[in-house]
């Protein structure tokens, strides 16, 4: 009975320890098996930000390269526009062309944003007769190329009037009536025989 | 001989759950992290495949420079005309 009881023992305690055996063996080798996965997933996340990494490295240089130049470019045209026309009239321009831009200001004229822009319209005068007078071919130049440069900014408009082929600004003596109407019209535009005849009588009906 | 079935008991009913559970918990995290870094290798492949016009960048400089030093001696040109323009009026 005693050699019966510790043989049971011995065999429960082994199956036991088997078991537990057992369930290492199978949790350890699925766990290694998913890691191996994740090992092999992570190879091609190392790839991917390893080829990332590379194509973005020379992209710093590259834009700042880029900003560099057309900094260059709006100091330039900054420069330009503010010397030709004068601060008031560059910020009347830039308003005209993109409303509510002169507020911002420009980049390298601080005090630009508080200048008081004048509304300038479609024409400019200032610099465009002297484009004129140097042979392109704007409609501005086809009446006075030789004229003198508008110099009157808050006329402008007007004066720059002036310089397109049209008869009425010259204020001429005697300019085309306009058509008379009506039935004393010297051309009458419905010609129809009983207009101005009398009224036709119908009998009456009883 | 007692205290030996108490063991087997221990062994049985103790520690086989709990070594079954941790290692159960250990394979379960392992298993949820597969899929995150197939999503993780995707998204960095396609990310690598959107850098792939970067290298347009270099031509977009060179075309940059180009255009700037362009427009750097119209202005200058234009200044030097406007003004000669103004002296002549």
């Amino acid at each position: 009975m005693t050699v019966f009881a510790v043989v049971a023992a011995g065999v429960v305690m082994v199956l036991a320890v088997v078991l537990i055996v057992l369930a290492l063996v199978y949790y350890l080798v699925s766990t290694i098996v998913a890691l191996r996965k994740i090992n092999a997933g992570l190879d091609e996340v190392i790839s991917g930000v390893g080829e990332i990494v590379e194509k973005s490295a020379p992209v710093n240089d590259v834009v700042n390269a880029i900003n560099s130049q057309l900094d260059a470019a709006v100091d330039v045209l900054e420069g330009l526009l503010v010397k030709k026309a004068g601060m008031r009239d560059a910020m009347g321009l830039i308003e005209g062309m993109y409303p509510g831009a002169a507020a911002a200001g420009l980049r390298n004229f601080p005090e630009s944003g508080s200048v008081d822009a004048p509304r300038i319209g479609e024409v400019y005068t200032k610099g465009t007769l002297s484009l004129a007078r140097l042979g392109r071919a704007a409609p501005i130049a086809a009446l006075s190329p030789q004229g003198a440069v508008l110099r009157n900014v808050e006329g402008g408009s007007l004066a720059a009037r002036a310089l397109y082929p049209d008869v009425r600004h010259t204020t001429p003596e005697k300019l085309p009536q306009s058509p008379v109407i009506g039935a004393d019209a010297p051309e009458q535009y419905e010609q129809r025989e009983d207009i101005g005849a009398p009224r036709k009588r119908f009998p009456a009906s009883r | 001989m007692t205290l030996w079935w108490i063991g087997n008991a221990l062994l049985l009913l103790v520690v086989l759950p709990i070594v079954v559970y941790l290692l159960n918990g250990v394979l379960q995290s392992a298993r949820s992290i597969v899929p995150s870094v197939q999503g993780i290798a995707t998204v960095a492949a396609a990310g690598s495949r959107d850098l792939d016009a970067v290298a347009l960048l270099l031509t977009t400089k060179d075309q940059v420079e180009q255009t700037v030093a362009g427009l750097a001696g119209y202005g200058t040109s234009l200044d030097v005309i406007l003004d000669d323009a103004e002296r002549q009026s």
